[in-house]
Formats: structure tokens, C-alpha cells, sequence
């Protein structure tokens, strides 16, 4: 309960600077709303609105997105940190898309998957599953040799001690890569859906609420979509509590 | 020291191993004993370790031949506890399934698997709670497991490296009275390396003195103390003897160099 006091204070300090801000008029009020006015544009936009059914699109192909990312990259990460030195033969491809803004690869994968939703859940996916991939071969590569070492005094085969060993010395790296991945999933797909033909989506709902001059609303849109990217974070820490229990002990 | 072939349970010939150009070891020989624990202690980088890490088939050789009763390491069952039992166990597992682990591995049946368990639990008296995990255990009650894990397989040949560095005085006291006890119990051959020589006199019954590299053997002591040995056997006159006449060789093998 302690543990929430401060959390709630700072969010409450927030807030009241910014009803301070439009009590001194520091912006226009079309452009900063009062926080009451964003609370009740917001309450309606779940209540009467499409703000629930675009927040659960936009949940929806984060996931789908960080599900073929996940798919794709721990596996593949996996193996490449397996082979040490093919992973440094691809370590600069890898690196280098890993360091490519995916916005950037927007033109080219509206080329290839079409202006749908595709296009949209492969950006998202393909950016995810490099940070998860990178990750994971890291984890294996960096996997404390004396288990290893270990693993086969006991007569453990190669494959065995990949799957004995090599996994679970990954695995709290493998889940570091995944928080970020989804993380970076959520900022891709909210990008795509203001840009890429969108009918729904928390991108898509800002971006309208913007050119509509629904401010509150906009606001509040933003919010969600933050508290989306917190719980999201806040979940994958939770998970790592509980799967990785041993990691840093 | 002359062994038969029937005594001799590890036979060294011609070893051969350089790292880097510079050669450790060149032409060494050595016949471990039946049974025998032998200890092996010498300066720093005089590559102790590396001697048992090829022995146990963890690290190449660059020539000669390392051999229990003619066969090859992959060939036989072997122990080996880590001087660092914190990298060594397997944190994911509990402390009993990282001691099941190599009876799986060697594929025994389950109901062997745990009656050498708890064999081993009553023979190096456990009174902690095996299924906890290795990280909710001392550092002591740690390297027990480590060593557990190892004596698991019933090894014809156990490895220990150093294995009481990491631990305290009262600990390592406990921990070596329980080993040499488990030790001399079942007559397993060990060799152990240590850089504590109070430590390699009062767990060998023959004590290997290296010299600087090129790895050269400094003296090789017979230990004929009795057994058991406890902590006051660190202050009977025989021991004291033979602590003064190591010392001695220690300090003029490093001299040497």
C-alpha cells in the first residue's frame, strides 16, 4: 500500500500543474483543455464512443506483432548465439536494422504487404523481433562457461546442454528483449495507424481527435495509449519476477 | 613411486600442453593410485588446473596421453566440483534435482535415482532442505550440493579444483571432515587442487609438489597420517613435519624460477 503513496502523488502533481497551466492561461485553452475536460471527453469516448473497440485494436496487433516477433526472433536468436561465430558474421546486419528507425521501413513494407493491416503488424513484428533476437543471442553467448562446462562433465550432449543449460542461462535476457520488444511494438503500430489507411486504433483516434480539434479527447487518447505501454512493461517485469526467480542471485 | 598396473588407476605419459607457444607442460608423467587422493599444489600458473581440466577432458591436450585403466575420459564416469559453486549448480533447479540431474543423464531408473539421493543425504548428513533452491542455500550447503552432484554417478574418478576457496574457515573445517570421511568410505580416486597446502597435507594420502612452468614435479610426498584426520590433527607433530618439509620445497621451487 506504502509502496503506492508516491506513485499516486506524482500522478496527482501532474495534474495539478496542468490545471495551473490553464488557470494561467499559458495556452490557448482549444490547444490545453482543462484535465476534467480530457477525463469526461475520455469517459465518453469508452462510454458512448469506439475508444474501447481502437484500444483493443491496437492490443490486438501489438500482440499479433509481438507474437510473430517473438516466433521468430528467440528462436532464431537462440541458435545464432549458439554458433558464436556465425552470430558475429550477422551481428552488423542485425545491429545495423536494429538501429534503423522502422518508421523508415514503412514505404518499403507498404510495398510488399499491401496498405491493410499487414503492413502494419510486419513493421511492428520485424523491428520486435530484432530486439528480441539480439537479446537472446546475447544471452546464450554470454551463458556462464562453468555450467556449461558443467552440463557436460555430466554427460550432457550438445543439444542437451542447449536445452539444459544454454536456455535458462538466456532466459532473463530473453525476457529483458521481449519487454523491449513490445514496447517497441506498441510505438510502431500506434505510428501505422495514424499514417498507414487506418479506420481504428489508438493512432488512428489521435490523429483524428487533432485535426477534429476534439483536444480533450486527444489528451486523453494519449493517456491511454501510455497506460497501455506502462501496464505492457509492468506485466513483462511481473513475469520476469516469476519465471527468472534465480536472475542476479 | 612404482604402482603395478593393477594399482594404477590414472596413468599420464608424455604429456604435452602449450598455451600460446609457452609450453606448461612437456613430457610429464605421473600414476595416481587406486583409491588414492592425491593433491596437487604448486605457485600460481603452474597450471594445476589445467591438469585435471584435461584430465577430465574439459580442455584439449597437445600431445601424450591421459588414460584410467586404458580407457579414455569420455569412456569412464568421472566427479568434478568447481572451485566456484555459485556458476557451477544450476540455480533454475532445486538443489535435489541438480544432484538427480547427471542419474538422468547416465539414464538410471527413477527409483535409483532417488535412493542414491537419499544415500548420499545420509552420508554427508544433511539436515537442510534439499528442495530449496541452490541460491536460498550457504555457501557451504552450496558446494555440498556441488559435491553431492558429483559423487552422484559413483565416479571412478572425482576432480576436485580448489574446492574451499570461496568458503570460510569453520566451513571449510566441516565441509573437508565430511569429504575425506565420504571419500575414504568408498574408496574413490580423487585428485585435488589446492592452493592451501594445510589443506592438501590433511586431505591427501600423497601430495604432488609442481614447480614454476615449464611444470616440472618439485617433490612427491607420501601423506601416511591416519585416517580419520580432524581439525587436531592440524597440531599433531607428524603434520607439523610434513608442513615444514613442503614448505621448504615450495619456497625453493619458486626460487628456482
Amino acid at each position: 500500500m506504502r509502496a503506492l503513496v508516491a506513485p499516486v502523488l506524482g500522478a496527482l502533481g501532474f495534474v495539478l500543474i496542468w490545471q495551473i497551466a490553464v488557470l494561467l492561461r499559458v495556452a490557448d485553452p482549444i490547444l490545453l483543455p482543462p484535465p476534467a475536460e480530457a477525463f469526461t471527453e475520455t469517459w465518453r469516448g469508452f462510454a458512448t464512443g469506439t475508444l474501447a473497440h481502437d484500444t483493443w485494436r491496437t492490443v490486438e496487433r501489438t500482440g499479433l506483432a509481438f507474437l510473430i516477433a517473438s516466433a521468430i526472433g528467440v528462436p532464431l536468436g537462440v541458435a545464432l548465439g549458439a554458433q558464436e561465430r556465425l552470430y558475429r558474421g550477422v551481428e552488423f546486419v542485425v545491429d545495423f536494422f536494429r538501429s534503423t528507425p522502422a518508421s523508415a521501413l514503412f514505404p518499403l513494407f507498404l510495398i510488399l504487404f499491401g496498405p491493410g493491416e499487414g503492413t502494419k503488424i510486419a513493421v511492428a513484428a520485424f523491428g520486435a523481433a530484432l530486439v528480441i533476437l539480439f537479446n537472446a543471442a546475447y544471452g546464450v553467448i554470454n551463458a556462464r562457461r562453468t555450467r556449461v562446462l558443467a552440463a557436460r562433465i555430466m554427460g550432457a550432449s550438445g543439444p542437451r546442454i542447449l536445452v539444459d543449460v544454454l536456455i535458462w542461462e538466456a532466459l532473463p535476457q530473453i525476457l529483458v528483449g521481449m519487454r523491449g520488444g513490445v514496447s517497441l511494438a506498441l510505438v510502431i503500430v500506434v505510428v501505422a495507424e495514424m499514417f498507414i489507411g487506418s479506420t481504428d486504433g489508438l493512432g488512428h483516434r489521435v490523429i483524428n481527435a487533432q485535426m477534429l480539434f476534439e483536444s480533450g479527447l486527444m489528451y486523453g487518447v494519449i493517456f491511454v495509449a501510455g497506460a497501455l505501454g506502462y501496464l505492457l512493461n509492468l506485466g513483462f517485469l511481473l513475469l520476469e519476477k516469476r519465471f527468472v526467480h534465480w536472475s542476479g542471485r | 613411486m612404482k604402482l603395478t598396473p593393477r594399482e594404477t588407476a590414472i596413468t599420464i605419459r608424455g604429456l604435452y600442453k602449450a598455451f600460446g607457444g609457452h609450453p606448461v607442460y612437456s613430457g610429464f608423467d605421473l600414476d595416481v593410485k587406486r583409491g588414492d587422493i592425491l593433491a596437487i599444489f604448486g605457485p600460481n600458473g603452474c597450471g594445476k588446473s589445467t591438469l585435471i581440466n584435461m584430465a577430465a577432458g574439459l580442455l584439449p591436450r597437445d600431445g601424450g596421453d591421459i588414460l584410467f585403466d586404458g580407457r579414455e575420459v569420455a569412456e569412464i564416469r568421472v566427479g568434478y566440483v568447481f572451485q566456484n559453486y555459485r556458476e557451477a549448480l544450476f540455480p533454475w533447479r532445486r538443489a535435489a534435482d541438480n544432484i538427480r540431474y547427471p542419474m538422468r543423464r547416465m539414464g538410471l531408473p527413477a527409483a535409483q535415482v532417488e535412493a542414491r539421493l537419499q544415500s548420499l543425504a545420509e552420508r554427508f548428513r544433511v539436515r537442510f532442505d534439499l528442495n530449496r533452491y541452490p541460491y536460498e542455500l550457504s555457501g557451504g550447503q552450496q558446494q555440498l550440493v556441488s559435491i553431492m552432484r558429483a559423487l552422484a554417478v559413483e565416479p571412478e574418478v572425482l576432480f576436485l579444483d580448489e574446492p574451499f576457496s570461496a568458503l570460510d574457515f569453520e566451513t571449510t573445517l566441516s565441509l573437508r571432515d565430511l569429504l575425506q570421511r565420504v571419500l575414504k568410505d568408498l574408496g574413490i580416486t580423487t585428485i585435488l587442487v589446492s592452493h592451501d597446502l594445510e589443506e592438501s597435507i590433511i586431505l591427501a594420502d600423497r601430495l604432488l609438489m609442481l614447480t614454476r612452468r615449464p611444470t616440472t614435479v618439485a617433490d612427491d610426498v607420501p601423506i601416511t597420517l591416519p585416517w580419520p584426520r580432524e581439525a587436531e590433527a592440524l597440531a599433531a607433530p607428524g603434520f607439523m613435519a610434513l608442513k615444514a618439509r613442503c614448505l621448504d620445497v615450495f619456497q625453493r621451487a619458486v626460487a628456482a624460477a
